[in-house]
């Protein structure tokens, strides 16, 4: 969706602010925020692409003005009250009014590390040759899905060279929508500063994006 | 997206103000009914932010960087198959299943961002800052590099390519900063000083010989 999370050159936002010797977490409700987000995945059913987009499916002005473990709390919120596992009462009364869904089973301690360790790999077997090699000139779609894409808006419709193929992933457009993990080939796609920014633009800059074979079209 | 998450401008403040009470009683609530209806373990969550604060951190991505710099085998095996390379270290799992290692060189300068959220290599670099997740980073890093260098007081020569890495998918870059000079016959762990975690995403130059006592 074209929501205020893609910001890929978006303008007004000022100068980048480091700061010095940064926690891991501001305040002990972040830490609670970020292992609930992560240990609710699994009993509630839910994978990273429906994450990413409960989380920036909002309207511009609340994304913009929630820091980010504050979108984290919302879209966790959300995938939780999509799937009845809470009410939306109960969220705002901070107490439990109904009874659990069935079945639930949280991440036991000693599955967490193993669980961290091994993680969620993206790749699949690959069920047809890939389209494009390195090296051929592509241009990115045009599209303009409302639900969760990954392919950001500064790249669409621009020309650009495919730098690397990493396989076939899980194509986050239908796994997101719990329509199937769809694996498609992946490619580094790279784009000249001039082709996405235009005159003036430093010669020397390039940028690449990772790119399903879906979103490209040949030239 | 608020550039900090209780705070103005990057100044520090450990005051409450009613916005972020309300966050945090939001999450105590949000927890115990969680843990009352039986989906999460509590223990499970100390051991999740424990692993994130303590064990998963930039000093992985040292290390790697460190054995990069000393071990020419090694370096070649990690430009070939970053996965396979970091694994051999131990450093693997959520956010790092399927790594890349970008290698800067005196001609071209790499830089690692996030447009769409705030993707980032966890196994070794442990989870982002708050600049990485900011909108002046997320919008700037790929139009405007040379700025958000300038922001992090790097300059750079105007004829260095600057190559930027959005991560859009689940590839997850590493950058390999290059090493610096005068440190012929220094030690892995002599040079895992020399390493920032910021010259691991592209936003900053290692430290000189000089930097370090």
């Amino acid at each position: 969706m074209d929501g205020a999370h893609d910001m890929g050159g978006a303008k007004g936002f000022g100068p980048v602010v480091p700061e010095p010797n940064e926690p891991v977490f501001h305040g002990d409700w972040e830490r609670r925020a970020f292992a609930l987000t992560v240990a609710m995945a699994r009993p509630g059913g839910w994978n990273i692409d429906m994450s990413r987009f409960a989380r920036e499916n909002r309207p511009p002005e609340d994304y913009l003005s929630k820091s980010y473990f504050q979108i984290w709390l919302a879209g966790l919120e959300t995938l939780m009250v999509e799937r009845g596992l809470v009410t939306r009462e109960e969220i705002e009364a901070g107490k439990v009014l109904s009874p659990p869904k069935p079945g639930v089973k949280p991440v036991a301690p000693n599955e967490v590390t193993p669980a961290i360790r091994r993680g969620g790999p993206t790749e699949r077997e690959a069920k047809a040759p890939a389209m494009f090699a390195v090296g051929d000139t592509v241009r990115m779609k045009d599209i303009h899905p409302v639900t969760h894409t990954r392919l950001p808006q500064y790249v669409r419709g621009h020309l650009g060279t495919i730098e690397l193929n990493h396989g076939c992933h899980v194509f986050p457009d239908t796994n997101s929508l719990g329509q199937g993990e769809d694996p498609q080939w992946l490619y580094t796609v790279r784009f000249d500063g001039p082709e996405l920014w235009g005159n003036g633009t430093d010669p020397t800059l390039s940028v690449s994006v990772d790119a399903w074979e879906s979103y490209l079209e040949r030239v | 997206m608020s550039d900090h998450d209780h705070d103005h401008h990057g100044h520090h403040h450990d005051h409450d103000h009613s916005e972020l009470s309300e966050t945090e009683l939001r999450v105590r609530a949000l927890e115990s009914i969680l843990t009352e209806k039986g989906y999460v373990d509590p223990t499970s969550l100390d051991l999740l932010i424990d692993l994130y604060e303590k064990k998963i951190g930039p000093r992985n991505g040292i290390r790697v960087v460190a054995k990069a710099w000393s071990d020419p085998a090694y370096r070649e095996r990690l430009m070939k198959n970053a996965s396979a390379a970091i694994a051999e270290l131990d450093y693997s799992g959520r956010q790092g299943e399927h790594m890349v290692v970008v290698e800067n060189t005196p001609e071209q300068h790499n830089m690692v961002v996030c447009t769409l959220c705030s993707c980032y290599p966890h196994p070794v670099l442990g989870l982002p800052p708050v600049w990485y997740k900011s909108a002046p980073y997320r919008s700037r890093a790929v139009s405007d590099p040379r700025g958000v260098l300038r922001d992090f007081g790097v300059t750079l020569p105007d004829t260095t390519k600057i190559r930027v890495w959005d991560s859009t998918a689940e590839i997850r870059y590493l950058v390999l900063p290059m090493r610096p000079e005068g440190t012929e016959g220094w030690s892995a762990e002599q040079l895992a000083e020399l390493v920032t975690r910021d010259s691991m995403i592209g936003t900053g130059l290692p430290k000189q010989p000089g930097e370090i006592a």
